[in-house]
């Protein structure tokens, strides 16, 4: 198992201490300290409202957007520390993309999509905007697909094409880290598995981190297994380690218990 | 199988009473409508529409008086959209629902949105006439109506706003976009059907307004040269006719198809612009 998945030698690209989300009163999640590899693919998974998603939106401050959410303790992307008011939230959320659950395109165009997110970061130039966006649906295998039809709207593709374009859309602003919050689950199975097969192929170009309910998928694509358990009335993270060391050996009953399908 | 039948009974009661509550407002509007048809349409034409009224208004046309009308809604509009819009993005974006400031504000809007258009009336007479010296005018009345349909158009758009579903907002900053473009790019747009209710209650309200006009553009039945003159709307105009003038009546049927016209002109118009913006029916809202 952990021959096929590299779990050593990359450095951690974002770094949680003691990291603790509460909405208003009710915590999210507590304590969470966890290290994440650049370049690999770290699969957070756990029960329903342990807190993972929640963990997900700490990473690029989309939590910020949640009305009385307060997310305290440490968490650095690449040394720096992302929890200060003074980051630059518009760099931050450039640097880290994400992808929902249910597709989200906009009620644009296709080539809108696309196109709306460059150019309000800069991006003017025609021609690089056009190269730009068949090279991110090439990236996510819709080019063939759609490359007649760039200029119908984006609600009329399939939800699994909407999912890639959604992708295509993130990736085409060059992000260094995904995070990816259960991009299969509103999918059907085909498209879902188009969908995996993609996050796979993008590897080692980006350091993803996705969450998912399907522990099958989880030890498919991961390297890196963060699992989440709700205790004393707040997600907490019970084990992290590569995929093999967490599905052969666990060292937490809870997580034996989980991954053998026992529990959760 | 007793209780099926009972139950399939009670079905077709309440399908009886449905149909028929529709069937009586349907009835009542076309009852309106056939009767202004009838006594009105004979008079209306291309000449009554460009015509200036004479003898009071029992001969001639209408010609100034929609000029009039057309110039005061105009005003009304310039003035309210970008109040309104600005109010209602502020209070749907920018206030939660519980804070102080977004209650205080609605709180006003919906007292606002009751009060009676007499009380428009002489608070736009005492202010803009009087206080701010615009005297009998258009631009007086017409920023009365203003003050009129904001609450209305406010709270119209604000809806459109709160409907736009929140996974917009997410990915968009999700995407590293500000807040500002994510505004004007992706919210207003999707906003639009809101915009255009708003506008279709706002307008059909100040057109066909009486009371608060009396007192603010006044009677002059004359074309206006700016909208600082004084000019009559065909609301006033209609009721004048039917209250002031003996044998007003067949003119002032004429001027209230005129006026229905103009408003499902107006209503078609917004709903086209709602589905060509965004594919979708205001009726779907």
């Amino acid at each position: 198992m952990s021959s096929e998945h590299p779990t050593e030698g990359n450095e951690a690209l974002f770094e949680a201490e003691n990291l603790t989300l509460v909405y208003g009163d009710t915590p999210a999640f507590e304590g969470v300290s966890l290290s994440i590899p650049a370049g690999e693919i770290t699969a957070l998974v756990g029960p329903s409202g342990c807190g993972k998603t929640s963990f997900l939106m700490s990473l690029n401050r989309l939590s910020d957007l949640v009305p009385n959410c307060r997310v305290t303790g440490s968490l650095r992307l690449g040394g720096q520390d992302i929890l200060s008011s003074e980051v630059d939230l518009i760099a931050l959320r450039r640097r880290v993309g994400m992808i929902f659950q249910k597709p989200n395109a906009f009620p644009f165009s296709i080539r809108k999509n696309l196109t709306f997110p460059l150019q309000e970061h800069g991006v003017r130039d025609r021609d690089k905007l056009a190269t730009l966006v068949e090279a991110s649906l090439r990236d996510v295998g819709l080019w063939d697909e759609i490359k007649d039809r760039l200029d119908a709207p984006a609600l009329s593709l399939s939800g699994g094409q909407q999912q890639r374009l959604c992708l295509a859309r993130a990736l085409a602003l060059k992000p260094e880290v995904l995070l990816l919050d259960e991009p299969c689950s509103a999918l059907d199975p085909l498209s879902s598995g188009v969908v995996e097969d993609l996050i796979v192929s993008l590897r080692g170009r980006y350091t993803i981190v996705i969450v998912t309910h399907n522990l099958a998928q989880a030890r498919r694509v991961a390297d890196q297994v963060a699992v989440f358990w709700v205790q004393g009335g707040a997600g907490r993270l019970i084990e992290s380690g590569s995929v093999g060391q967490v599905f052969e050996d666990p060292q937490d009953e809870l997580t034996r218990s989980y991954v053998t399908g026992q529990r959760g | 199988m007793d209780s099926l039948a009972r139950s399939q009974r009670g079905e077709k009661l309440a399908q009886v009473v449905m149909w028929s509550s529709a069937a009586l407002v349907s009835a009542v509007f076309l009852w309106m409508l056939s009767d202004l048809v009838t006594n009105g349409l004979g008079r209306v034409s291309w000449e009554f529409l460009t015509s200036s009224p004479s003898d009071s208004g029992r001969a001639g046309g209408i010609g100034p008086i929609v000029v009039s009308t057309l110039l005061i809604v105009s005003v009304a509009m310039v003035v309210a959209i970008p109040i309104g819009v600005g109010t209602a993005v502020y209070l749907a974006e920018f206030t939660s629902t519980e804070s102080l400031l977004g209650r205080l504000v609605r709180r006003s809007l919906d007292v606002l949105a009751g009060v009676p258009s007499i009380v428009f009336g002489l608070f736009g007479s005492a202010f803009f006439c009087k206080t701010l010296g615009l005297g009998f005018s258009i631009l007086s009345g017409g920023l009365t109506l203003a003050c009129m349909v904001l609450p209305i158009l406010i709270r119209s758009v604000e809806v459109g706003f709160r409907e736009i579903p929140d996974h917009y907002r997410l990915s968009a900053a999700a995407l590293g976009l500000s807040r500002t473009s994510t505004l004007l790019h992706l919210l207003l747009p999707a906003a639009a059907p809101g915009l255009a209710v708003g506008l279709v209650l706002g307008i059909g309200r100040a057109a066909a307004e009486t009371a608060a006009l009396i007192f603010t553009s006044g009677y002059v039945d004359r074309t206006p040269e700016s909208v600082l003159d004084s000019g009559r709307a065909l609301s006033v105009h209609i009721f004048d006719l039917s209250m002031n003038v003996p044998g007003g009546t067949p003119n002032a049927y004429a001027a209230a198809l005129v006026l229905l016209g103009l408003l499902l002109l107006i209503n078609g118009a917004a709903s086209g612009l709602a589905h060509r913006w965004l594919g979708r029916n205001i009726a779907t809202l």
